[in-house]
């Protein structure tokens, strides 16, 4: 057999029929829907048509839900009945659903490898571009529109061109106060926002392989914003025990078989990339985002560029227009970046281990700043509170949610207020982003929690303690 | 609701910035609104219209030249981002039947072929030349030829290329389901000896 990548071998595993143009029709395993989803289902209804396979099919509230109680009717009339609707569409067409009201709701792509609906081998979808996520378990998962979903609720299959193969390989430990967020904030500072498309990522190397399943989701997650449209990480030791025992693991002798089908899904030696970088973890810092692209990421350390030094035209207009829209100065110290609120949450780094982080660096200190923190899943909020988490970030002045998307796109009307500078664990610093007029910087959750006890973007090594 | 795309002769308006976001193109805060609400007056809501509500006259598609362009020349990375399709039909319900750029964001450059909205790409310092054309003489008109795979105009003529399945759905004016539901046994076999060998899922 010829050496192949981990994607190709997922590919060819899912292959139904070949279209003349070169296209696949590809079998989906699991459909995420949530309650951004209506539009998908109503075109789904005006073709006469049904779900082809509810059982491949979970869905979850995330996006417009409140994060300040656990009742719809506490929102918007808009935004509720995106909620409403998801619940009708599920029961009709007989998908389970997390709801509201279900400890397990939360972040579509936090539920998702939390519940083990996410395992090895699988190919995933979800009318959402973070769906890259579920990649960190060996998964081939990436985002598709509504026409798409609409498609895959009808047929279970999906039309996909191939992608390219991308192998980014990290090597070395991350020092202390380096995180997954950091490591792929340098990813697409190295790539560019566009610099993945039409590719497929695999990350890969020493510094992957010692990093946390939870800390490879959050690298996969923000493959969207390298352009790729998928990302994943093979499947080892680590992703195994993570998913033993959770609620839709294998069970029993389905386990083996399964840990035997998953083991076979790693890329071969001798297998070929399209295109292959590397990163040295030593090199990487903890990073912030300056500017409205993911792309303009800095180490913490750097200073704000001046467009007079830009490369080319075109270049220097884009960080002009995005310094004025930030506020920023060309050459000033990122750490002399005042902020005025945090928000701590999102599908990139809204997990235990996240919460864990920032709740040491916050420990014994008071935020100057309004922050809160939003888990991305009702679990993942009963385990902080059961490690005392909660706690520690209420003494601190943080606000404590309900789990959501919230803040990370304020389609819940969790926003950041006009002209209002907001240090992030999001994934998308775009202009208006996190509402009009919004100025997001993009870091990591212990960098999060530096940016709330300083009010201002801060070296978190300065503050770690032993 | 998606028309047939064979040929279009229309204005075009330069859009010069790279990875123009599907936030930019339709906000988040409106994606509650069902398709058939329509969605061209919230196009690029936020840069084409100041806190009142009035039109921003700086903004490309507010000056009277672009006020009926079908078409945009774009630059790379064009509709990155979210895979909200809102971003297509905002575009598509406003007028723009075509985008011309030297990338497109993934999902995006997908869902426009489920729409009727033609995403040409050409080559960089093409699509560079094209636009500083439509910024020099505003309300140059293009014609987008999809059976000859063209653009052309005053400058001259480009040639594109364009996956054949994609180009016969869109002259057909049909979306994949259709399609795929012919495939309907195919499926159903596939599946079955899918459930043999995995039969843990
Ligand atoms: S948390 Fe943000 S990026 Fe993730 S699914 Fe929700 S809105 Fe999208």
């Amino acid at each position: 057999m010829t050496p192949a990548t981990m994607l190709e071998k997922i590919w060819a595993s899912h292959a139904i029929l070949a279209r003349p143009d070169g296209a696949t029709l590809l079998h989906v395993d699991r459909h995420f829907v949530h309650d951004g989803s209506a539009n998908a289902f109503r075109k789904l209804k005006e073709k006469g048509l049904s779900v082809r396979r509810p059982e491949n099919t979970f869905a979850t509230p995330d996006h417009y839900v409140p994060t300040t109680s656990r009742d719809a009717a506490t929102q918007e009339p808009h935004r509720r009945q995106m909620v409403v609707d998801l619940d009708a569409n599920a029961r009709e067409s007989g998908v389970a659903q997390f709801g509201l009201s279900d400890r397990r709701q939360g972040i579509v792509h936090v539920i998702g490898p939390e519940q083990a609906l996410t395992q090895p081998g699988m190919l995933i979808v979800c009318g959402d571009s973070h769906t890259a996520t579920h990649g960190a378990l060996g998964a081939l998962a990436f985002g598709i529109g509504a026409s798409e979903v609409a498609h895959v609720l009808a047929t279970q299959a999906l039309w996909q061109t191939k992608p390219k193969t991308l192998r980014i390989t990290v090597d070395g430990t991350l020092a202390p106060g380096v995180h997954a967020k950091d490591v792929i904030l340098a990813i697409i500072a190295t790539i560019g926002a566009a610099g993945a498309t039409g590719h497929a990522i695999e990350y890969a190397g020493s510094t992957l392989r010692q990093m946390s399943t939870e800390g490879r989701l959050t690298v996969c997650n923000m493959s969207i914003e390298a352009g790729a449209r998928a990302g994943m990480v093979a499947p080892d030791d680590a992703t195994f025990a993570y998913l033993h025992g959770k609620p839709y693991a294998p069970k029993g002798p389905d386990w083996d078989k399964a840990l035997a089908y998953w083991r076979s899904l790693v890329t071969d030696a001798e297998a070929r990339f399209d295109r292959e970088v590397a990163l040295d973890a030593a090199g990487i810092a903890p990073m912030v985002t300056w500017g409205t692209s993911p792309e303009s990421a800095a180490a913490i350390t750097g200073r704000v560029p001046d467009p007079a030094q830009a490369p080319d035209a075109a270049r220097r207009e884009a960080i002009e227009h995005a310094l004025a829209y930030m506020d920023l100065k060309p050459g000033m110290a990122l750490t002399d970046i005042a902020i005025d609120r945090v928000f701590l949450g999102s599908c990139t780094n809204s997990r235990i281990e996240d919460l864990r982080v920032a709740a040491k660096i916050v420990d014994g200190r008071k935020a100057v700043v309004p922050a809160m923190v939003v888990p991305g899943s009702g679990l993942v909020k009963a385990q902080a509170e059961a490690e005392g988490l909660d706690a520690v970030f209420k003494a601190a002045g943080f606000e404590w949610r309900e789990a959501g998307c919230s803040m990370c796109v304020g389609m819940n009307g969790d926003l950041v207020g006009p002209g209002e500078r907001c240090a992030s664990t999001s994934n998308r610093n775009f202009v208006g982003r996190q509402g009009k007029g919004a100025r997001t910087h993009l870091v990591s959750p212990a960098m999060a929690a530096a940016a709330a006890v300083t009010g201002k973007l801060t070296d978190v090594r300065t503050l770690m303690r032993p | 609701m998606m028309e047939p795309f064979r040929t279009l002769e229309a204005v075009a308006a330069p859009i010069a910035t790279a990875n123009v976001d599907t936030d930019q193109i339709i906000p988040a805060r409106f994606l509650w609104r069902k398709r058939s609400d329509g969605w061209g007056d919230l196009l690029f809501h936020d840069l084409r219209f100041s806190d009142d509500g009035s039109p921003k006259p700086d903004f490309v598609l507010n000056q009277p030249a672009f006020r009926d362009a079908r078409i945009l020349v774009a630059e790379r990375n064009f509709g990155c981002g979210s895979s909200r399709e809102a971003a297509v039909w905002a575009l598509y319900d406003y007028g723009i039947r075509a985008v011309i750029a030297p990338s497109f964001g993934d999902i995006f450059f997908n869902s426009s072929f489920q729409n009727g909205l033609l995403p040409v790409v050409l080559p960089a310092e093409r699509v560079a030349a094209l636009r500083t054309m439509l910024k020099q003489t505003p309300g140059t008109r293009l014609s987008v030829d999809l059976a000859a795979q063209t653009v052309s105009g005053p400058h001259g003529r480009d040639s594109f290329t364009i996956a054949p399945f994609r180009k016969e759905c869109l002259l057909a004016g049909t979306d994949d389901i259709t399609y795929t539901l012919a495939h309907r046994d195919a499926i159903a076999a596939f599946e079955q000896a899918y459930a043999a060998t995995l039969p843990w899922l």
